[in-house]
């Protein structure tokens, strides 16, 4: 066994975050950790990398038990992470980051040669065709990421930890990244595979450890486990087809819904081509498409984030102006933004802050929501909504990325919105949030709420979505309803329309 | 050979016709970052203007890079001297010795250089520590023989004038134990500080009552001095004697009105025995000496401080 | 060793501590430090004379902690005292009388205001780059209305504002608690203090929120402005001149020492203008302090930087958590009878 951790335990402040937790790995496996937000993946790896230091427990290195103080103790002993973001320096050349720290000298000068040399030395045997002497900054984040890779194998060579390495690489990307794994699992490393994407888990790893709530919850083969009982061990209850089961039943035309909202040749040069949307009562619009294909930039013409070159917005009454988010909120418009850390919660304010600060700002400065209408607020949703936090007084940022998104959501679903914007609602949370956030998705029209969903995963998409429109090329180039809502007719729309109007 | 000579002739020619008419003089200054040295300025252009010199003033704005440009420029435009405010002491060799390469003379007003003194005609200034001196006997004779504890107000910590004050005035007060430096601390140079300074001196010395007198470095401190003093329920001048240098119409207004009771001058015109110098100069090599010292002198309320007052508020102190 | 303490308190209490121990620390120096005695009406005495030199660096601090905790940072507020100063001594020179001077100040510290706010929040400029523009210029501004000497002065009302005194209190004193608690309340009772935390952690995600974060960053320097503006009436009344050259110069340095020893992040945030008020009085009693102590004028700078320097390592967190976690490393470790102790 070259990784044997026994009865590990970390508790925070009100929180145990790790509880007697085990974990073995074996040298030229791949082991993936699993578990929701807040199950204590994190902390334990922090703990394996000397992030922190554990309360109580054991870790063993080929036997010897350590206990690293730093990451680069850790990585002295063997053991090397790589993040979902690379924390290498971009604007540095592909060979000095791999040489970073201890670059070779020719009489105390470094030497740019000997650097290349030895920077080649290190990716040779990954299979990617880079040039060492360009900076990193030019690579796309796949190769960035297999350079990380290769850098912490060469400082560490025991244990690789690869967490979330996978979040923001394309499909063909993952592939490349999961050959360079796959060999280095050959050449007997032994890694650690931290992902929320289930398909990778089973197409990569040879087994499975899953926590929950800070407990070790079961180790298994990968072979000997599937999907249901994985999500099952995940959740802590059986799940049954949580997304088909509540899944908008396309074949079936329902009562047409009466139109709320309709946009008029939205645009905005250069970002997205005019588009005209209309959106019913109650409805759920799916906007597909891939990364930078302008589907965040729709939404965000729509909540008048970006300034449109031109376009129009009405409702049953009349024209509604939408050129400020202020505009728009007071048009009833709400916006869970993509990018949570950055355009979505404040990060130092608490959950009750953060909760009331749409509904605050748009009260103006001068009629503030009370304390007590704060506090009520953030207790309902946080009970609504399930944000696991041990109070409402918690700054955001110190929630995990789920409850960080429930946040945001709860801070709109207290506008009462009619129409709410949701941009990749779940992506980089867990599964159990998932399936709440989509439970969610169907109370909300069901209480007439209208949305329009932005989403990577399709099947949830087409799970959600009364329409979806697909989004190409900064243009929205097709609508499908009833019956044409299925996996296959999007992505041939988001993958072939360029060839069907040249044939 | 030929060439030289016949260049060497037209310069002199050329630099004769100069001379034939008016003299043009560039100067130099600082900056204006006191009243003293706008008065500096004023007098400057009067003095050029009486003797019909013609000016070029340049404002350095407190960098010596722009003073070097200026002297630079001077050079260029052939002026026939240089007077030269220095912002620092130090690194003036190679311009000096370019102005003396082009044979253009340069003054240096109020402040000097730590540069060999034949790079410069001569210095005019005031001896600062004879400044000092003035005033530590005028207090001397003023309380003849009586106890006095003095408060001093200093100058900006660690600059020539507060070191060269204070011991000008600590040489004069030597050997006259009846006057003793109680309390000294530093009101750089500004009226504010010098306020909030003299507030805490009351406090410490049983609200004043056992303040004889204050020495201040600077006008300026001195009268926010006695701004705190009439605060503090005091007259000053009469319960505490108040006794500094520069000379500023503001400190005649006080004089004037009863609240202060010398000054000693530091006199703004440093330009006129400058040109006078350099009219010795031009006329007929006559070197002057290396360092001119202006006049030190004291004023009391037997000086007519109204009118003194009125000769110099429209100086630009 | 948890009192329960209302959560202003406990915010405040490092300040109120540090405040307490500078002043022990003069009265060793200086024993008649406390001396509070009544003298024509009005108090008397080193305490009242810090709380009145405090005003200037207080007013400063007020408004630079509303702009530090938008993520800001105001250099022209020295400079904007010196305008608004010089603003005041040329109407009274003029003799535009004391109403139209007070109003005419109050104005230009609104502009000078508007015109940071305009630079940072509509366009664009990094607040320390925008604001370094009027705290270069300012002073040739403020030069050019003095004519470049001291603008005199001699009117007992406008003096006031410097020297005068509300039932024994001095006015300078008056208007920043004033100043201090209007702006407190102001951000308190209503929602303006979540608003400009949140545009202070996080512009953007707040702007998508609905909050209007232009508006209330070129408000937050205007109130900057003004703040500066009262303090530039303050000084410029206490000398009964206006100094261009030297009226609040570096005291915008002080004001965001002040804002720090309060405890405010300079990233912006959380902020507590009475932590700020407090480290200005903290810098003042250091200032005066040394006056009455009697040092050598020599010693002052480093005195004050060695006492800054023991405050801001005292309050830093880090420095905190180090000493908790060796207290407890040594209760555990060290001293097995305490924990004995404890566990009964």
């Amino acid at each position: 066994m070259l990784l044997t951790i026994r009865s590990l335990t970390k508790t925070f402040p009100g929180t145990k975050a790790l509880d007697g937790v085990r974990f073995d790995l074996r040298a030229g496996e791949v082991h993936a950790l699993l578990g929701e937000n807040g199950a204590g993946k994190s902390t334990l790896i922090k703990c394996l990398t000397g992030a922190y230091r554990p309360d109580a427990g054991e870790i063993r290195l080929d036997g010897q038990p350590i206990a690293p103080r730093s990451t680069s103790e850790a990585q002295e002993l063997g053991i090397g992470t790589v993040y979902q973001e690379v924390n290498l320096l971009p604007n540095l050349t592909v060979a000095q980051n791999l040489c970073f720290g201890r670059e070779p000298r020719r009489f105390g000068m470094v030497s740019s040669r000997e650097m290349k040399r030895m920077a080649q030395d290190m990716l040779s045997g990954y299979g990617i065709d880079v040039d060492v002497s360009r900076d990193l900054g030019t690579y796309s984040v796949a190769i960035q990421q297999i350079v990380a890779i290769a850098r912490a194998v060469a400082l560490s060579g025991k244990v690789l930890i690869l967490d979330e390495p996978t979040a923001s690489l394309d499909a063909r990307e993952v592939e490349m990244l999961f050959d360079v794994v796959r060999g280095l699992r050959d050449r007997g490393l032994g890694i650690v595979f931290v992902t929320h994407f289930l398909d990778q888990v089973f197409a990569l790893s040879d087994r499975i450890t899953v926590l929950r709530n800070g407990c070790h919850i079961v180790t298994e083969d990968t072979a000997a486990l599937d999907r249901v009982r994985l999500i099952e061990h995940m959740l802590g209850r059986a799940l049954e087809d949580e997304v088909e089961h509540r899944a908008v039943d396309h074949g079936v035309a329902g009562p047409v819904k009466p139109e709320m909202l309709a946009f008029d040749a939205m645009s905005r040069r250069g970002v997205v081509e005019p588009f005209d949307l209309r959106i019913a009562k109650g409805e759920v619009v799916g906007l597909a498409g891939l990364l930078g294909s302008g589907r965040t930039e729709s939404a965000e013409l729509l909540f008048g984030i970006r300034g449109t070159t031109t376009g129009t917005a009405r409702d049953e009454v009349g024209p509604v102006r939408i050129d400020s988010p202020r505009a728009a909120i007071a048009a009833g418009f709400g916006f869970a933004p993509e990018d949570r850390k950055t355009d979505g919660i404040v990060a130092d304010l608490s959950i009750r802050e953060n909760i009331a600060l749409a509904l605050q700002a748009r009260r103006g400065w001068a009629r503030p929501v009370s304390r007590t209408e704060q506090a009520r607020l953030a207790e309902t949703y946080i009970k609504r909504l399930d944000i696991r936090t041990s109070d409402a007084e918690k700054a955001v940022g110190e929630l995990s990325g789920g409850n960080q998104q429930k946040v945001v959501l709860a801070r709109w679903l207290a506008m009462n919105p009619r129409f709410l914007i949701l941009d990749e609602p779940t992506r980089g949370i867990d599964v159990g949030a998932h399936a709440e956030i989509l439970r969610l998705i169907h109370e909300l029209t069901a209480e007439g709420m209208s949305l329009l969903v932005i989403s990577s995963e399709l099947d949830e998409l087409i799970a959600v979505s009364d329409r979806v429109i697909v989004v190409r090329d900064r243009a929205h180039v097709a609508e499908l309803t009833g019956a044409d809502v299925t996996t296959e007719t999007v992505v041939r729309a988001i993958a072939d329309h360029g060839r069907e109007e040249v044939a | 050979m030929k060439l030289k000579t016949l260049l060497a002739t037209t310069a002199a020619v050329s630099l004769m016709g100069l001379a034939a008419t008016a003299q043009t003089v560039g100067f130099s200054q600082i900056g204006s970052e006191s009243g003293w040295r706008a008065a500096e300025t004023t007098l400057t252009k009067q003095q050029a203007e009486e003797r019909g010199i013609d000016l070029k003033f340049s404002d350095a704005q407190q960098k010596q890079e722009n003073q070097i440009a200026a002297i630079r420029s001077f050079i260029a435009q052939g002026v026939d001297a240089i007077l030269l405010a220095p912002v620092v002491a130090t690194g003036w060799d190679s311009v000096l010795e370019e102005a003396k390469e082009a044979e253009i003379p340069v003054v240096l007003l109020d402040r000097r250089v730590d540069s060999a003194d034949d790079l410069y005609l001569t210095a005019v200034g005031s001896d600062l520590v004879h400044e000092g001196q003035v005033a530590g006997e005028w207090l001397v004779n003023e309380v003849a023989g009586e106890d006095c504890r003095v408060v001093e107000l200093q100058g900006t910590t660690g600059s020539s004038p507060a070191i060269d004050r204070k011991t000008g005035f600590e040489n004069a007060i030597a050997g006259h134990d009846n006057i003793e430096i109680v309390r000294s601390q530093t009101g750089d140079f500004t009226r504010s500080m010098g306020k909030e300074v003299m507030e805490s001196f009351l406090q410490a010395e049983n609200g004043g009552a056992d303040i004889c007198a204050l020495y201040a470095h600077n006008d300026d401190m001195a009268v926010g001095a006695i701004q705190a003093i009439k605060e503090a329920g005091l007259n000053p001048g009469e319960d505490i004697l108040i006794v500094s240098i520069d000379a500023v119409p503001d400190i005649f207004k006080a004089m004037a009105e009863g609240d202060a009771n010398a000054t000693v001058e530091l006199t703004p015109n440093m330009a006129g025995p400058a040109f006078d110098a350099l009219a010795a100069y031009w006329k007929d090599g006559t070197m002057p000496e290396k360092f001119i010292q202006t006049e030190s002198r004291l004023y009391t309320p037997a000086d007519d401080p109204q009118a003194e007052y009125e000769n110099r508020k429209d100086l630009g102190y | 060793m948890s009192f329960a303490l209302p959560p202003v308190l406990r915010r405040v209490a490092p300040q109120v501590v540090t405040l307490v121990a500078v002043c022990v620390l003069v009265t060793l120096f200086f024993p008649g430090f406390l001396d509070l005695r009544l003298s024509d009406g009005r108090l008397v005495g080193p305490v009242i004379d810090i709380v009145k030199r405090s005003a200037p660096v207080a007013l400063l601090a007020i408004g630079m902690t509303l702009v530090i905790a938008t993520k800001g940072i105001d250099l022209s507020v020295g400079t904007t005292m010196a305008i608004t100063g010089a603003v005041a001594a040329w109407c009274l020179d003029s003799g535009l009388g004391v109403g139209p001077a007070v109003a005419l100040a109050i104005a230009t510290g609104l502009v000078c205001g508007l015109w940071n706010g305009g630079l940072v929040a509509i366009i664009g400029i990094q607040p320390i780059v925008a604001t370094l523009i009027l705290m270069t210029a300012g002073r040739g501004i403020a030069q050019l209305i003095t004519e470049g000497r001291i603008l005199t002065f001699n009117d007992a009302g406008f003096a006031w504002f410097g020297s005068g005194a509300i039932l024994g209190v001095p006015v300078p004193a008056v208007i920043w608690v004033v100043t201090g608690v209007a702006l407190a309340l102001l951000m308190r009772r209503t929602a303006l203090g979540l608003l400009v935390e949140a545009i202070g952690v996080n512009r953007r995600a707040s702007a998508i929120a609905g909050v209007n974060a232009t508006v209330l960053l070129i408000a937050v320097y205007v109130a900057s402005g003004l703040c500066a503006a009262f303090a530039g009436i303050i000084t410029t009344a206490d000398i009964r001149g206006a100094d261009a050259n030297n009226a609040g110069l570096w005291l915008e340095l002080d004001a965001i020492l002040a804002v720090v020893i309060g405890g405010n992040s300079l990233l912006g945030g959380r902020f507590s203008i009475a932590a700020s008020i407090l480290g200005a009085l903290i810098i003042q009693t250091i200032d005066t302090g040394i006056l009455l102590a009697g040092f050598p004028s020599e010693y002052n700078l480093v005195i004050k930087a060695a006492l800054v320097v023991i405050i801001l390592v005292l309050q830093s967190p880090q420095f905190m958590a180090e000493v908790f976690f060796w207290r407890r490393f040594g209760r555990k470790n060290l001293a097995p009878d305490t924990v004995k102790e404890d566990a009964r």
